[in-house]
Parts: C-alpha cells; structure tokens; sequence
C-alpha cells in the first residue's frame, strides 16, 4: 500500500464534493477527491440530470402524441413512437459528457482525482481501495461530501420489480403499468414522465396530499395535470408489500387494494450516507442522521469539514455546491462563513413549481405582518401563446416596509424564474423595487412584476 | 362653506412673538370651538391656543420650532357659512426662526392624515380579450391600501437572529474585513446595507477601536432644541455673556441648623408641614439682603440702573420634566419658615406639572439653586438674568472640624454663590457669604428681631 499526502482531501465527487475540489484547486490547494462512482455523484448520474433529460424525452414525446387532430394549434401528426432504450442511450451520453467535464474541470484546476472506496483510518488518514489495490491518503483538512441514497421500504426492498429512482432512469423500456410509492417530489416528476410515455401510472401517498412541503394552492394545478394525464393519485394510502399482480395497499377508506404494477418505483426520500466510508469511527456530532456542522460547515472534529446532503436539509445540489464553494475558500484562509437568505428548491412535475425564501405561512408563522401579492399566469399573454396558462406568480412580503421575504410560483417553465426570485431575496428587494423594473413582454416573468404590484395594491393587468 | 383665519393672540407680557412648540391638530381634522389648536411657548410659559370656530382645518402656519409673530396668521379652518378673510394661506409663518422651511411643509401635514383607500376600486382590466381569458382569476389577489403597503424607510431593528439586509457582495465584504453587518447602519431601502454604507464604517471607524475588536459607534441624532429648551439655552447664553460672573464657595457648619430642623420637625411636622433646609437658606437670605439690599436686586444694564427691592421675591431653581424653570415664592420677607416651606413645597409641584403660571414663573429678585443629594462638593451657579446673585446649595455630609482641641463630627454643606461683578465687588460679595453663613451656624440669629 502506498501512501499520499496532500493539504486537502474530499471524500465525495458530488455537487459538494467537486466543486469544493474546483475551487480549492483554483485558490492553490493541494487536493484529492475520491469517489468510488464516476464524478459528478448522484445529481449528474442518478438524479437531476438523467430525470430532466428523461423528463425532457417524455414531454417532447408527449407533445407529438397530442398532435392527433386535437390540438388547437392546427398541427397533426402520425402517431408518434419512442424507442426508450435510444432515449436512455442519449441520456447517457448527456451524463457522460457531463462526467468528463466535471473530471476535466478538477484536473485544469490541479485536482487528483482518484476512483476508489474511501474508509476512515482516522481523522486525517484515509484508505482508498481501487479493485485489489489500495493506498493511503494522508491530508491536513478533510471534507466529507459522500451525499446521500434513496430509503428503502423494509417490506418493499429494492430487486426484482421494485426498483428505485437510479434504476428507474435506466428503463429501456416503458412499462406498462407503473406503480409509484411516494407523491414527494422525485416520484411525481418521474411518474409523469412514464405516464407520458404512455405508462398507467398509479401514485400511492400515505399523506392527505402529494407534495406535502408545498401549499396546497401550489400543488392544486399540478395535481389536476397528474389527472389530465390519466395518473390515478391515491391519497391517504399506505403500500403494504409485493402482490401477485403488483402492489399491494390499505387505502384511505382501510380496505386492502392489490394495484396492479409491471414496476413499483419506491421514491419514499432520501437518507444521509453518513454511515459510508467508516465515517462512524470518527465518533462526529450528528443532528439526528445528520452530520452536524457549523456555520463554516465544520464538523466536530478539528479538520474535518461536510458538505452536502449528508450535512441535512434541503438536500439540494445548489445547496451542496454552495457549501462546497465556500469550505475551499475557508481552507484556503479566506474568512467565510454561511450567510445566504434563501436557497431556491424546484419541482420539475407539470407544471413546474419554483419556491424561494418564506411561504405566506412560514413568514406568518415568525411572528410580523405579512403582505402577499399573487398574479395568475391566465392573465399573462406570453403564457397563452405557450397553452400555459396554469399557475401563477407570488410573492410574500414584510408588510413594515416591503422587504420580500418569500417567492413562490406554480406554472410552465417557472424553474427559469428561480434566479430572478433568488436574486430578489438575497439583494435585499422590496417589492416595490421589482415593480419598478421593467420586464420584458411578452414573459412569464411580467408576473414577477406584476405580483409585487398586486403586493402593493395596483396590479396593472388583472 | 367660507375659510376662517385664527391669528396668533396677544399672550400678555408685551411679547411680540411667540414659539410653536406643539400642534394639537392636523390638516384635515375637525375642530370644535374651544378645542386646543395647538401650543406657543412664552419667555416663561406653554400657552394653548384655543379655537374660535368649528370646522375642519385646513391650513397651519408651521411646525414646531418656528417663531410666529403676535397677530400672525396662526390656522385657517372650513367653516360653515362666511369665513372672515381670503382663502388663500401665507406660502410660509410670518417669520420662520429655523430658516429652512420649505414648500412641502404643507404637503407633509396632508401625508399625515390618513391616505384615502385607494386600492377599494379594482382596476379596469386593460383589454376586454384579457378579462375573458380569467373569467375566475383572482381580483386583485389581496389589494392593500398602496399607503399601507408603501415601504417606509426608517430603520427597524433586528430581531433576534435576524440576519442585516445586505447584497451578497456587500456581505462578502463586511466578512473579510471582520466587520459585524449588525452594527453598520443600512442607509438603502429597508434599512439594506448599502457598499457606501460600509465604506463610510470602514473610513470612519479609528483603527484603535477596531483592534479593540468593539466597533465605534457612528451614528449620530440631531435633536431640535425647541421649546422650553431653546428658553433655557436662551437665557443660560443671555446669563453667562452678559454677566461677569464671580462664585464663592464656602464652609457652612449646619449641624445647629440641623439640631433645629430636627426638633422643629418633631413638634410641628404634623400640623404644619415638614422643614427641610431650603426654608431655613431663605430665612437666612432674607436677613442678609435686609443688610445688603444691592444683592436683591436687578440691573438693567441699558437703562444703567440697579433696581433695589424691598420684597425678597425667592427665585427657586427646580428640575421638571420640560427642563430647568424658576417659580417664585413672593415676599418672602413676610413668610414663615413654614410658610416658605408650603410655598416651595406647592410651587415645585405646579412647575413639574407643568401648571405654573406666568405670575409664578417670573419676577424673582434673587435665586436660590439646588442639586440636593446631587449637588456636589462645589458648583458655579449662573445668575437668573437680569438679577445679581445666585446662592447655589450644595450636598450635606458629616466632615471633621476642628474645634481647637480635637476633631469634631459636624454636617457641613459648603454654598456656592455667584454675583454680578459689574455692580457687586468681591468685598461685598464675601460679606454676604459670610453673613449667610453666620445665620445658618447660629440660626438664633435668623429668629431675633430688631
């Protein structure tokens, strides 16, 4: 076994992980990143990026099957057909370019970047096995980015017909009935995604409603597009185990149901990989399955920095490349620490919703008077000219002085707006600051504008 | 409907103008008859101004600090019927003592009353495609009166844990210069901290202090010295300008004076009231100008003449809310100890209520100050112009004396008092310090008459 040394050691090339290796690099450390999986971690490989490119698939897909004589737009087609395994062929080749760019990135930063298990010898040595070798790393601070893995049903485990969302971005084939447990966001954007392809979906929530971290006034438009598309929601469901046919549930009213499934896609949440890497002997301070840390996402222990879904919520990849960004600065002597006021989160289901800082609820909930300010996408041209014209823009405001303290919106193609809403929060807007910018017509984001002006009492188009 | 014109009314004194000091109304309130439009400030009192007529009012003269001549246009009110003069309002106050008023002052009345709710009106839908294309939109989601939702710019304070508005770039900066963001005042919209803002901390804060790690603290208030305040800045400046002062401190032994107080206070207390020390300084000033009347006196330096009094009208310096005043307890000459006592007693009260009078705010031919525990081993009293000696009290405490053979535990109050020295030589002026303080060692000799 050989053995390394080097200033700074990543275990994860994730979000976190290989943007704090970019940075580090960049400010002149001497860095290794070690990941056992293709750089990149669960959001270039399994997450974000194959389900919008799979998303994506399904949507165009989805739109040429509509063109059958129906749409208003005077436009029709034969019927379409979707070779899935060409679709998981070009996702792939998405993902891998994206691999080799990231890898390219860290190593025009100076990064080494080493595929291997890692496992904690202690704090600052690290064992990396590759195959039948190993070798030794030994580094002055370590950054622990190992992520985060899907939750697996004690009495649903994945194999066999029970796959879970990595496996689900690798069909190669529709199938015909798709069961989804679970209405959180993952689940929702990948059943609509097979439902336009042309599987029966079936989405089973144990809870009273899909999306439950949102407001029902946003969740309403994408729950009445689930049912457009023919996805049967059952609510107040619990997925009991495997059936003959398929799965097997206890509905809302408690009778037993079998609904029958080719595929039962489990998408229940995700867990901290806090337990990998023998991250455990470490003895760190944890906040529940969490790794805890500072403000500085220091750990407990001299050193050793997390980043990352394994350091809590929101598991986000922004989230985590923010961290990531930050923890290289502070390695590198520059004074840093976390002080952002929002972290924007997006649900690509159909339409998309987009949120960013407080709910009118949240911001209630903290005790000042708050005003709110709504503009209904129905009363925006650019949308009618897109068939969107479902969902709407809102923002919530301190009502003292203005001061935005939430934005949420609902709609087609909303996630776009995610860096106006953000830019808003974390600048400091008022509302009547963003009134008072002119947005370009005819957009979806008029209704940025125009919900602040609601806010303010004198909408000009509704 | 006709304007009614209110002008400043003549407040007595032979006063020519008078300090707004307060108004009780704003443009756009109704007004009954009698109701108190506002309040002037006098060389010694507050006066309210009452209402002749009623009606809604709808033009002011100007706000607090301006000095508005006697017979000035003071408020104009809607009237039913005939109003008594034009309609159209001075631009400004016959005489704006503050210099920068400016052409809003009118406006800023109006602002304060409350904003007409706009917003109950919902607006018209700018095409007729667009209102049916959302027959079920909402109307306005929730339409806030745009008053009420109009940011207003002063600074809150934080709340615990609240982090201070600042743009991500203004933040990184603060960060790396170790600047804590809660101390640096935003000047921007919502109170966000503005990179000016900061620039101005970083240039401002003396080096010392920063390495200190506890920042300085830059911000500054302008307080308007208006009203009773500008009175006493007034007079405390006309004081100390015109009159060169001379101030003698003496040793005044009190224990006898004390012994006396004390007993006096045993017997008596019940049925006519309590002694303190103030009653027994009077007494002995009444004596000691009866010696050396040219110390009750005032001098009217223009006119080149002293004006002796026989009556020993006791100026008293008290401390009320408002600020420093003087009530006058008259003829002293003619009162008990407890007489002065009660005098002092009632005229303290109506002074810190503000319910003194201009009578028993003025005419005083000497001044009697007093810090009470407060006061220290020594003070330099300023003379209550135009008079020409001020007797300033200062603390009691229990000193040794020597009494020629040993140190004695005695209650010492040392005076301090202040003469004109234009028109009292310092000969005099010990003289009388040491007749105060023969008096007040032996107070026998303030009871015995001639």
């Amino acid at each position: 076994m050989s053995d390394m040394t080097c200033k700074l050691l990543i275990i994860g090339a994730g979000p976190g992980g290989y943007v704090c290796g970019i940075r580090a690099g960049q400010l002149g450390i001497d860095t290794i990143i070690v990941d056992e999986q293709k750089p990149g971690g669960t959001c270039l490989n399994v997450g974000c990026i194959p389900s919008k490119a799979l998303i994506h698939a399904a949507e165009e897909f989805h739109k040429l099957s509509h063109f059958n004589g129906s749409s208003p737009l005077g436009i029709t087609l034969a019927s379409p057909q979707i070779d899935l395994s060409a679709t998981i062929d070009w996702k792939n080749g998405i993902v891998a370019r994206l691999n080799a760019g990231v890898a390219g990135l860290l190593k025009k930063s100076g990064v080494r970047l080493i595929a291997g298990k890692a496992t904690f010898q202690d704090g600052k040595t690290v064992k990396v096995t590759t195959g039948d070798t190993s070798v030794q790393i030994r580094a002055e601070q370590v950054v622990i980015a190992t992520g985060s893995a899907p939750v697996e049903l004690p009495f649903l485990p994945f194999g066999g017909k029970v796959i879970g969302s990595s496996e689900a971005l690798a069909l190669r084939a529709v199938p015909d009935r798709l069961c989804v447990v679970g209405g959180g966001y993952i689940g929702l954007e990948i059943g609509t995604a097979f439902a336009k392809l042309g599987a029966r979906v079936t989405v089973v929530e144990a809870a009273e409603r899909i999306l439950p971290q949102y407001d029902s006034a946003l969740t309403r438009p994408v729950l009445k597009s689930l049912q457009a598309l023919g996805i049967e929601v059952m609510l107040a469901t619990k997925a009991k185990g495997l059936g003959d046919k398929g799965l097997k549930v206890e509905t809302a009213e408690g009778s037993e149901r079998e609904i029958a499934a080719d595929k039962v896609l489990v998408t229940v949440g995700r867990r901290p990989r806090s337990d990998s890497a023998n991250i455990a002997s470490l003895g760190l301070a944890t906040d529940g399955p969490f790794l805890r840390v500072d403000d500085r996402c220091r750990t407990s222990m001299q050193g050793v920095f997390a980043v990352g879904d394994v350091t809590g919520e929101p598991m986000l990849a922004h989230r985590a490349m923010a961290q990531g960004e930050m923890v290289a600065e502070i390695i590198a002597g520059h004074k840093r620490s976390w002080d952002k006021r929002c972290i924007p989160a997006v649900c690509f289901t159909d339409p998309e919703i987009v949120t960013c800082g407080l709910s009118p609820d949240e911001a209630k909930a903290q005790g000042g008077a708050v005003t709110t300010g709504q503009f209904p996408f129905a009363a925006n041209g650019r949308a009618m000219t897109m068939e969107a014209e479902d969902g709407f823009v809102r923002v919530v405001a301190r009502k003292e002085d203005g001061l935005i303290l939430g934005l949420q919106a609902v709609g087609r193609g909303v996630s776009e707006l995610s860096a106006a809403f953000s830019i808003a929060i974390e600048m400091g807007a008022r509302i009547d600051d963003i009134g008072a910018v002119i947005h370009a017509h005819p957009t979806q984001s008029e209704g940025l504008q125009e919900a602040c002006l609601a806010a303010l009492g004198h909408a000009l188009h509704i | 409907m006709g304007i009614f014109t209110i002008t400043l009314p003549d407040i007595g004194e032979g006063i020519a103008e008078a300090e707004l000091t307060e108004w009780s109304v704003a443009v756009g309130d109704e007004v009954q008859e009698e109701d108190v439009l506002g309040t002037v400030m006098t060389d010694k009192a507050a006066v309210e101004v009452p209402s002749t007529v009623s009606g809604k009012v709808v033009w002011l003269c100007g706000e607090p600090g301006d000095v508005v001549a006697i017979g000035a246009k003071f408020i104009q009110i809607e009237v039913e019927g005939e109003g008594n003069g034009s309609a159209e309002p001075e631009a400004t106050a016959p005489k704006a003592a503050t210099g920068d008023k400016d052409e809003d002052k009118a406006d800023t009345s109006e602002a304060a009353a409350p904003a007409p709710e706009k917003s109950a009106e919902k607006p018209a839908p700018k095409s007729d495609a667009k209102s049916d294309a959302k027959p079920d939109a909402k109307s306005g989601a929730k339409p806030q009166p745009s008053q009420a939702a109009r940011p207003a710019a002063a600074h809150r304070p934080l709340a615990a844990g609240e982090k201070p508005l600042a743009s991500p770039a203004v933040r990184r900066r603060a960060e790396e210069a170790g600047i804590d963001l809660r101390r640096v005042g935003g000047s921007g919209p919502a109170g966000r901290i503005l990179h000016e803002d900061l620039d101005a901390y970083i240039e401002h804060g003396p080096p010392t202090a920063r390495q200190s790690g506890r920042m300085p603290a830059l911000g500054t208030r302008d307080v308007k010295v208006v009203g009773m305040r500008r009175r006493i800045a007034e007079k405390m400046a006309l004081s100390k300008s015109r009159i060169p002062h001379i101030t003698i401190v003496e040793e005044v032994d009190v224990t006898a004076v004390e012994e006396l107080r004390g007993q006096l206070n045993t017997v008596h207390a019940a049925s006519r009231g309590k002694l303190t020390l103030l009653p027994f300084v009077m007494r002995a000033i009444v004596m000691a100008v009866r010696e050396q009347p040219e110390m009750n006196a005032l001098y009217d330096d223009e006119g080149g003449v002293v004006r002796q009094y026989d009556g020993v009208h006791i100026g008293i310096a008290t401390q009320t809310p408002a600020g420093l005043t003087v009530p006058v307890a008259r003829h002293t000459e003619a009162r008990s100890v407890w007489d002065c006592a009660a005098e002092v007693v009632r005229l303290a009260e109506a002074a810190r209520e503000g319910k003194a009078s201009r009578e028993e705010l003025s005419g005083s031919t000497i001044t009697i100050t007093s810090l009470g525990p407060l006061g220290a081993i020594a003070t330099t009293p300023i003379i209550n112009h135009p008079e020409v000696a001020i007797v300033g009290i200062n603390k009691m405490a229990v000193r040794p004396l020597w009494d020629g053979k040993e140190f004695q535990p005695r209650k010492v109050m040392n005076i301090s008092c202040s003469f004109d020295h234009r028109v009292i030589d310092g000969w005099d002026a010990a003289v009388f310090v040491q007749k105060l303080k023969s008096l007040l060692e032996t107070p026998a000799l303030m009871f015995v008459e001639d």
